[in-house]
């Protein structure tokens, strides 16, 4: 299956990428696709990241075709 | 009613301090109006290990923000009894001193206009998945955490 994948602030940065397609492979959930796209990346919080599948905030979502995931840093609005 | 509708928030660069007096110009014909309370935010030029923030450059998940804000709106809505509020937030580069939001709740009396206008504040903040990277004189940048 293929998911877009969409990076955001330091994510972004660490990632030098702001999207990508990913073909996946078995059931994943959205906390196991996060630590696969953050693993090497040069994040001093990892758990600060939060990740959103089709905009909504839920980690323990399961990764179906299609999805739209993004990688959240902490928010800095206002 | 037109507090149903998604309303466009984000504005590239800062917010005109224009903007302000022409929103509260905007509202001068509705009469049913007993008081307005505005939220502005400002750039601050936080010193950090010596070095000077001299803007913000704001990104956003943008369609996943629009969604948010909506929500809080019909939130904010459901919970206070106002007559309109509006939102504007930066997007891009943002001088110290500028504006990057607006906040701008009206209603009858005071006590519910301002805490609608602090509730906004709070959970546009905690919520809305806008990216704040600080930029210092010297061109190196760190990413802002609210707190």
């Amino acid at each position: 299956m293929k998911v877009t994948i969409k990076y955001f602030g330091l994510v972004a940065e660490a990632a030098d990428k702001y999207e990508e397609v990913l073909e996946l492979n078995g059931a994943l959930i959205a906390s196991e696709l996060k630590a696969q796209c953050l693993n090497g990346l040069s994040i001093a919080d990892k758990d600060s990241v939060q990740i959103a599948v089709n905009q909504n905030l839920d980690d323990t979502t399961t990764i179906k075709d299609g999805d739209e995931v993004a990688l959240l840093p902490p928010f800095a609005g206002g | 009613m037109d507090k149903k509708k998604p309303k466009k928030v984000f504005v590239q660069g800062a917010i005109p301090p224009e903007k302000i007096a022409n929103s509260v110009a905007n509202h001068q014909s509705k009469t049913n109006i007993g008081a307005h309370s505005i939220f502005l935010g400002q750039i601050r030029a936080d010193e950090v290990e010596g070095k000077t923030v001299t803007a913000i450059d704001y990104t956003a998940y943008e369609e996943m923000a629009e969604k948010v804000f909506h929500e809080i709106r019909e939130v904010a809505f459901a919970k206070f009894d106002i007559t309109c509020a509006h939102i504007y937030h930066s997007l891009g580069k943002v001088k110290v001193g500028e504006l990057c939001l607006f906040v701008f709740t009206s209603s009858a009396h005071r006590k519910i206009a301002i805490e609608a206008t602090n509730f906004f504040v709070e959970e546009i903040k905690a919520k809305v998945p806008v990216f704040g990277k600080e930029i210092f004189e010297d061109e190196t940048h760190q990413w802002k955490v609210n707190k």
